[in-house]
């Protein structure tokens, strides 16, 4: 670049074609009192950007409940941390790559997962475990098994090939996501409680030392341009902002990043991630009140040429900015030259609160930090309530009774949401290192802790269905239903990440989705007494003006004191009893039952009391903790008759039919399909029965036996009576079967 | 006894080797690194599963270059035993210390998932403690398992015996749906003709805790700690022949 192109100041229209508004303009020219040359400029113009300043976000999010007893770091830090005791905490961390994986579905989906890790190991922790929230299309539309196919790669061949198991998630397919498909990536990590490192520069004069791959032209622009605008169908001429990623490489940072950590010569360290060098250097400033200096010629760059504007946008992956003691240069840089990766000092700590950027020996760029951090826009969007109409009440004593229940029933577990989705998970290693208790396949996956009794459940979450009904609803459904599935494996909810994906933020009718569904979330997490400790917000996934389905993801960790008291879904005993903690009602609105069988949506999703989810489970927990269970599962989609399915057919070892018998008095379809809230099926032994009956008399919880573990078919009512085996192929083939028809 | 577990950069089941003859077996592992010549004395070398150097060119093909399997290379050559998994058997291919190699499964697609295995023999240190035709589960965790060999080497394998492990169904039948990868004659492992040597895709090291993937792995780590200690005892020919 040559010089006058960083000395000429920037005009309004180069502004606008950054991502910046012109008030916004405005404001950064009476902030500086002159206007920014280019470089300036485009740091402007990613630091307040959507993706790195939570602009449209940053005010609703305040009212989320982040304090807990065994909150260790709150939002805020690369990750959130919760203390499990024994000296040890887990680091997790849930963040959208949902743009890049449109544009370019496998690179997108792997750099998702390379990012969240970094995020993870970044506060020294050992990743052990990956999740993911991935969203796509129908089947009917014509790039569904292509992205399916990329993502999926993408997901596996990073967390493969770097040695992290990747032990469950969701898989969801709705016709909202044709056009903007969705990857939430999520890794948890553990660490020494003493031993957390954070992103707070300190120390004038530190060395700052740039570590891993060099730097490159990729990526540029990722933060401001791609995932802070809607998609207008001309994705494919974006390919070059979405970054490339090389798992092998950034093994290589972790196990450095690890041993560095052991040396103690680590003050603050920050990965590269979206906004690059940028935003790794601003944001570390910007937390210790202190200033930086960069100087751009010491950055190791991958080619020739590279002007300060795309060495300072770049979002070349696998690279990490470390703030290291003054004089431990030399000690850091020995063991990333170890692990064959390059470490320079480019910069050091400053005390006069400006981001100062050297380049060919001359000043590149001079920012005031605050200016870039704290003062960043922040906006109270305007928000609207959509007008329901009157009439979408799906009137239940219209809906006709299904003629055949075994095809209804087998026709859900056809269903693509509901299906299996070992498609998908066997083609992740989610063995690696050891500690998968429970793998892919249960309400939540469990990892035990070595060298503790303990273990951790973890799930992800989110009914995008109800959150298109009714966002608060919705999301409160998302925080309850993450807890009670970390809940049916025996543990207690510690705390959760949330992954906000929305449309368009400027549009007042997605604000308000936004504000209804971060509403529901504090709710929630007030009742379950769950506090939030990080997470990512995803706006503008639209297309041509259409908006996904308000969809907030919920990744949630539970501890489990006992490792060998961790409950699984699936029946195990013939001869044990089943019983249905909560109530049924006649709720069909959202339901897969309403959709699969009768082709509707319906405007009311379920309702939820939180005191009866907190106390159905509650008896849950002290029933698996007390040893009563055999097994536990949560009632979600499709019902109780898809949640007795998967109790039968989900065992690794075997399947066990089951004779049900409900005497609730009401409609056999809702007794069978209804999305009630609240209820988990568990069965026992029979002599453990009073034991659980006396426990949910105490908390006041809806109880009913429904029969018993036997034989290889389900029969539940009379009107369902299905071969296990003939389930059993329903739910596995449905995925396999879609995906081999040719596109 | 003493383990060696190798360490290039990329593998990632070498902290689950040192755990499973660590902490599961009680023995004592020791970490050797790829940049080190030096093999500290142990009595059995496993090269561990992972991505050695990313895997980029071809599995295995980087690390078979790396100092420390120079020495390994001598260590097999004068009879010491040499476990490679999955990476660790692509690696052992590579290096020309096992016939054949291994290519992307069938499907073309990564596949983690248990699979059932028969022993074959149980005349060499690795399945000495196994009986012949036994079936054991063990997880599989690959996208390039495909093992392939020319005929003539396919033939000779055979005829020595030296198909140690092969993918079965729950009858133990070799059949083509038992088999995760396409692998040729449903192979998931073999030793050299000396038999001090043997490369397999399943990971023993991951099932060996009944809580975790179950314990058949484990008994092919408590055959290599019996075969050093007290021999493996060959089958005398004639029926070896009537095999």
């Amino acid at each position: 670049m040559a010089l006058e192109q960083i000395t000429t100041q920037a005009t309004e229209r180069e502004a606008l074609e950054h991502g910046l508004t012109a008030a916004e303009f405005k404001h950064i020219v009476d902030g500086m009192g002159r206007a920014p040359n280019i470089v300036e400029l485009a740091v402007f113009s990613v630091m307040w950007s959507e993706h790195c300043s939570y602009k449209s976000s940053r005010r609703l999010l305040k009212q989320l409940p982040t304090q807990g007893p065994r909150v260790l770091q709150g939002p805020g830090e690369n990750a959130g941390v919760v203390d499990i005791g024994d000296g040890l905490a887990v680091v997790f961390k849930m963040e959208s790559h949902n743009h890049p994986s449109f544009v370019e579905p496998y690179q997108g989906a792997a750099t998702g997962v390379g990012g969240i890790l970094r995020d993870v190991f970044t506060m020294g922790a050992r990743p052990i475990a990956n999740l993911n929230s991935l969203r796509f299309g129908s089947f009917d539309h014509p790039r569904t098994r292509y992205l399916i196919d990329g993502v999926v790669r993408g997901v596996g061949d990073y967390g493969n090939c770097i040695g992290v198991p990747t032990v469950g998630g969701e898989v969801y397919f709705d016709a909202g996501y044709n056009e903007n498909n969705l990857v939430n990536a999520m890794t948890v990590g553990l660490v020494r409680s003493d031993r957390i490192f954070r992103a707070s520069a300190a120390g004038v004069g530190n060395p700052v030392l740039y570590v891993g791959s060099k730097t490159g032209r990729d990526g540029i622009h990722g933060a401001s341009l791609l995932a802070s605008n809607e998609f207008r169908g001309s994705e494919d001429e974006k390919r070059p902002t979405v970054q490339v990623g090389d798992p092998f490489t950034e093994k290589l940072l972790l196990e450095a990043c690890l041993e560095l950590m052991e040396m103690d010569l680590i003050v603050a360290i920050q990965d590269m991630g979206a906004a690059g060098l940028t935003s790794s250097s601003v944001e570390m400033a910007g937390r210790g009140g202190t200033g930086m200096l960069l100087d751009l010629d010491r950055v190791p760059r991958r080619e020739q040429g590279m002007t300060p504007y795309e060495i300072l946008l770049s979002e070349s992956q696998e690279r990490m900015l470390i703030i290291v003691r003054a004089g431990a240069e030399e000690a850091a840089r020995k063991v990333f030259i170890k692990w064959q990766l390059d470490a320079a000092v480019v910069g050091k700590v400053t005390d006069d609160g400006t981001l100062h950027v050297l380049f060919d020996g001359e000043t590149a760029a001079r920012i005031p930090i605050p200016m870039l951090t704290d003062e960043a826009p922040s906006y109270e969007r305007p928000q609207q309530t959509p007008e329901m109409s009157a009439t979408q009440e799906p009137d239940i004593r219209r809906l006709p009774l299904p003629r055949n229940y075994n095809e209804t029933l087998l026709a859900l577990l056809d269903s693509p949401s509901i299906a299996s989705k070992n498609w998908v998970y066997r083609q992740y290693d989610y063995l690696v290192r050891g500690n998968t208790v429970v793998v892919p396949g249960s309400d939540a996956a469990v990892l035990r802790i070595k060298g503790t009794r303990k273990a951790i459940a973890v799930s992800v979450d989110c009914n995008s269905r109800y959150c298109s009904l009714d966002p608060y609803v919705g999301a409160v459904i998302a925080v309850a239903e993450s807890a009670r599935n970390v809940v049916c494996a025996g543990a207690t909810p510690l705390g959760i990440t949330d992954c906000l994906n929305f449309g368009n933020p400027e549009k007042p009718q997605i604000m308000w989705q936004f504000a209804e569904a971060v509403r529901g979330i504090r709710d929630a997490c007030i009742a379950l007494e769950v506090p939030v400790v990080g997470g990512n917000v995803s706006f503008y996934n639209e297309t041509e003006g259409r908006a996904i389905p308000p969809t907030p993801t919920i990744g949630m960790v539970g501890l489990i004191e006992s490792c060998e008291r961790h409950v699984t879904q699936w029946f195990k005993t013939e001869g044990s009893v089943i019983v249905l903690l909560g109530r049924t009602l006649e709720e069909f609105g959202g339901s897969e039952y309403l959709s699969v069988a009768h082709d509707r949506v319906g405007d009311t999703p379920p309702w939820i009391d939180l005191s009866v989810e907190k106390s159905v489970q509650q008896v849950c927990l002290t029933a698996i903790q007390e040893g009563l269970l055999e097994s536990a599962h949560d009632v979600g989609e499709g019902g109780l008759g898809v949640a007795l399915a998967e109790c039968c057919i989900t065992g690794p070892q075997r399947r066990l039919g089951a004779v049900i018998e409900s005497q609730e008095a009401i409609r056999a379809d809702a007794m069978l399909f209804s999305e009630s809230q609240s209820r988990i099926v568990v069965s026992l032994r029979r002599s453990n029965l009073t034991r659980l009956r006396e426990i949910t008399a105490a908390a006041q919880v809806p109880f009913e036996v429904l029969g018993e573990v036997r034989g290889r078919r389900l029969v539940a009512q009379a009107i369902v009576d299905l071969d296990v085996a003939e389930m059993y192929a329903a739910w596995t083939s449905a995925l396999p079967r879609r995906l081999a028809k040719s596109a | 006894m003493r383990w060696g577990v190798v360490t290039f950069p990329g593998s990632n089941d070498d902290h689950d080797a040192l755990w499973a003859v660590g902490d599961v077996l009680g023995d004592e592992g020791v970490s050797l690194w790829h940049g080190d010549r030096d093999l500290h004395g142990v009595d059995c070398v496993i090269l561990p599963g992972g991505f050695s150097y990313g895997d980029y060119l071809r599995c295995g093909a980087m690390a078979r270059f790396s100092p420390v399997m120079e020495s390994v290379a001598k260590f097999a050559n004068d009879g010491g035993l040499v476990m490679g998994i999955c990476n660790g058997f692509q690696v052992l291919c590579e290096a020309g210390l096992l016939p054949g190699a291994l290519i992307r499964n069938r499907d073309l697609r990564f596949v983690c998932e248990p699979v059932k295995v028969r022993v074959e023999v149980t005349d060499n240190p690795f399945t000495c403690r196994c009986v012949r035709g036994e079936v054991l589960t063990i997880p599989v965790k690959h996208g390039e398992g495909c093992y392939i060999a020319d005929p003539n080497t396919l033939e000779e394998l055979e005829q020595n015996f030296q198909v140690v492990l092969r993918y079965v169904d729950d009858a133990g039948n070799p059949t083509e749906e038992a088999n995760p990868n396409g692998a040729l004659h449903n192979i998931a492992g073999v030793c050299n003709r000396a038999r001090n040597v043997f490369g397999l895709m399943p990971h023993p090291e991951h099932a060996i805790e009944a809580q975790i993937g179950g314990e058949d792995g484990l008994k092919l780590f408590r055959s290599i700690v019996a075969g050093l200690k007290e021999g493996v005892q060959r089958p005398a020919m004639s029926q070896v022949s009537e095999r």
